[in-house]
């Protein structure tokens, strides 16, 4: 069975159709790319697969291990082990990073039927995760995200990843505004999260973050659909020569 | 043309003369007291309850909401006095030293008068009233607004409250906290107290104020604050009485030079709760922080109203108050800042937020400045809304549910407020007021 199997989905945000019948399949393990022009639907895809209020499924269906994801509220869906990592993570005065780290972690983990981690546990996890990662402790000190440079906001994604071990990891333009230290040490956090069990979809509009984190199947979403899939050569093949001709395939 | 017709008076505005009428000859002081509760009262019998169209009660309208005036609180029977021995539960493990009113009476055996702090002297008003205490002599009724008349009333009819002086130098390193708790009764309680700080003296006062829910008691309370100069108080006000009570407390404060001062309200109770701040910045070069937060749900009213009086140059002064309306809840906050022409360098910046859970829930926000003098830095803001859609759903997506998502948020949304609470154990206190409030509302 296939971890993500997405058939015919149709999406509209008010009124207008964005998703216009796509269809994926995500095996456990795999890393999948999805690359296209702006515009194209990449984003919508990640925030209705997370469950964002406004992205209105009008047909097809999606099933996260054989569930349909539908039928699950945005907390469910992350509780089963889906992970959206933000292309805008957003700041949230007020609340410290430690106590959201942990309020998330413990909420999924009750969901699961885990027992919850004590504070000790938790902050060990903690700790040697950010190590790992090359985070700042400082940084876990702030406010989520507040006062972070766009390339804090980005491993603090990936911290979030790392901590809270989904089985599918959505990475929406995650290499956007990084610059070249930071993207590797994205790329690296990702790398060493990947396992047999573990799928990610990796949505992004250049090749350059594919360099590090190599993909198994690319694909090509335009317009809505995907109009061409195929192994990793295919991403460099795109950043040689542009998007133009699906974006023409697409209207055709 | 409506020039000499008198308001046909209510009813609650009736029972209130025969409340004083009643009481006059019995009420504690002497006669110099008793004019004062005179010329108190003939304001009040001018101008009747505040209403709508009396611009500072626009958003509370006393004469509406007090349907009828309950009458003096009898002195509290044992039976009351057991229940209030577990009051105050909200300031949870803060050491703190109590003085215990029940209907307005002090109670000495509830309260902690032992081993005073050295220059601390507490008493109460009955007894200062009664030994015409030269301290309170000195002070009383002169921070009192003179043109309000709920202070009026309260100055006609108090029958008890604090005395306190800390004098010149002394550091009271435990907070004082004035615990005044109502009894099952559907009585009126007027308190005044009295609290004097002296030069470069430091303390906390925590007033509260609780009560059973179903009894519609009525509280107007009143505290004259002295700050002297080079002093350093906090005032911390905790308004948690019962839904069907009917509050009115107000605050008035004078602050001398170089006065670091502090004031916190935090309205987590009470029926129609109006609370008011009027601080007088009478001396130059003071830093003060003035905050407050109030959670209100079902119906609740609770109205905010400072003045802060810039009287003085090279003060500094910020003012942040956050409400959170639940249900058909209603919110209020008025904020005058008025800078004096001889208070140059003046530094004051006020802000007034409301988050709004429910749709039904209504917040009034109304910051006013004025600038009579010309080389002075002031600001104000005010916001409400809803929670941001947006933030909730990144701590849905991170498996937070949404009742939870949203408590973090006006978790968040209140710290700001909170947070500049010096005193940590208070701080943790109120916080997990907070988290009890917003456990009790997803429930």
């Amino acid at each position: 069975m296939a971890l993500l199997e997405i058939r015919n989905l149709h999406v509209e945000i008010d009124g207008k159709e964005i998703l216009k019948g796509l269809d994926l399949t995500v095996n456990a393990g795999e890393v999948h790319a999805i690359m296209g022009p702006n515009g194209s639907g990449k984003s919508t895809l990640a925030y209705v697969l997370a469950g964002k209020a406004d992205y209105e499924p009008t047909s097809g269906e999606v099933l996260f291990n054989g569930k349909n994801i539908f039928d699950m509220t945005p907390d469910e869906r992350a509780a089963a082990g889906l992970f959206l990592a933000f292309q805008y993570p957003l700041e949230i005065p007020g609340v410290a990073t430690m106590t959201f780290l942990r309020t998330a972690l413990n909420a999924q983990r009750k969901k699961r039927g885990d027992p919850e981690l004590s504070t000790p546990e938790f902050i060990k996890r903690v700790r040697e995760t950010a190590g790992k990662l090359n985070i700042d402790q400082d940084m876990l000190r702030r406010a989520v995200n507040v006062g972070f440079s766009g390339g804090e906001k980005k491993r603090n994604e990936i911290l979030q990843m790392a901590l809270l071990e989904p089985r599918l990891a959505v990475l929406d333009e995650t290499d956007s505004g990084l610059d070249i230290d930071a993207l590797k040490i994205v790329a690296d956090g990702v790398n060493r999260l990947r396992s047999p069990q573990r799928s990610f979809v990796v949505i992004t509009h250049y090749q350059r973050l594919l360099s590090y984190i190599v993909p198994d199947i690319v694909h090509v979403l335009s317009a809505g659909r995907i109009v061409k899939t195929g192994g990793k050569e295919l991403a460099l093949e795109l950043e040689a020569r542009g998007y133009a001709e699906y974006q023409e395939e697409a209207v055709a | 043309m409506n020039a000499g017709v008198t308001t046909i008076k209510t009813a609650a505005e009736t029972e209130l003369a025969q409340v004083f009428a009643r009481a006059r000859e019995s009420l504690p002081g002497d006669d110099a007291v008793a004019a004062q509760r005179e010329a108190a009262f003939g304001l009040f019998a001018k101008e009747g309850l505040p209403h709508r169209r009396v611009e500072d009660w626009k958003y509370t309208d006393l004469r509406a909401l007090m349907r009828e005036a309950k009458p003096l609180a009898p002195p509290p029977d044992a039976a009351a006095k057991a229940r209030a021995k577990t009051a105050g539960a909200l300031l949870g493990d803060v050491e703190t030293r109590r003085l215990v009113f029940v209907d307005g009476a002090f109670v000495p055996e509830l309260s902690d008068l032992a081993h005073l702090e050295k220059g601390l002297s507490v008493g109460s008003l009955a007894g200062a009233l009664a030994d015409s205490d030269p301290v309170l002599t000195r002070h009383l009724g002169k921070l009192a607004p003179a043109n309000d008349v709920a202070v009026a009333l309260n100055t006609a009819l108090m029958g008890d409250g604090a005395v306190i002086r800390i004098a010149a130098g002394a550091t009271i390193e435990r907070p004082l906290h004035l615990l005044f708790v109502a009894s099952e009764k559907p009585v009126a309680s007027f308190v005044r107290s009295v609290v004097v700080v002296e030069r470069g003296a430091r303390a906390m006062v925590i007033e509260s104020h609780e009560g059973p829910a179903n009894s519609a008691y009525q509280v107007n309370a009143a505290l004259e604050l002295f700050v002297g100069d080079d002093a350093h108080v906090d005032h911390v006000k905790i308004v948690g009485e019962g839904a069907d009570a009917l509050h009115v407390s107000t605050l008035a404060a004078a602050i001398g030079a170089h006065a670091r001062f502090n004031a916190f309200s935090f309205i987590a109770g009470g029926g129609p709760v109006r609370n008011q701040l009027f601080l007088n910045f009478d001396g130059e070069g003071i830093v003060a922080g003035i905050r407050g937060a109030s959670l209100l749900k079902d119906r609740q009213h609770a109205d905010t109203t400072l003045v802060a009086n810039h009287a003085a140059a090279g003060c500094q002064s910020r003012e942040v108050f956050k409400s959170v309306l639940d249900d058909e809840a209603h919110g209020v906050f008025q904020g005058r800042i008025i800078v004096r022409r001889h208070a140059q360098k003046t530094d004051a910046k006020m802000m007034t937020q409301a988050l709004l859970l429910s749709e039904r829930a209504e917040s009034d926000n109304k910051p006013e400045l004025e600038i009579f003098a010309d080389d002075v830095q002031c600001g104000h803001g005010a916001t409400s809304g809803a929670i941001d859609e947006e933030l909730k759903f990144y701590l849905l997506a991170r498996g937070i549910p949404a009742a939870e998502a949203e408590a973090l948020l006006v978790q968040a949304f209140l710290g700001e407020a909170i947070e500049g609470i010096e005193h940590a154990g208070l701080r943790e206190a109120l916080l997990e007021a907070v988290a009890d409030w917003l456990k009790a509302r997803s429930a």
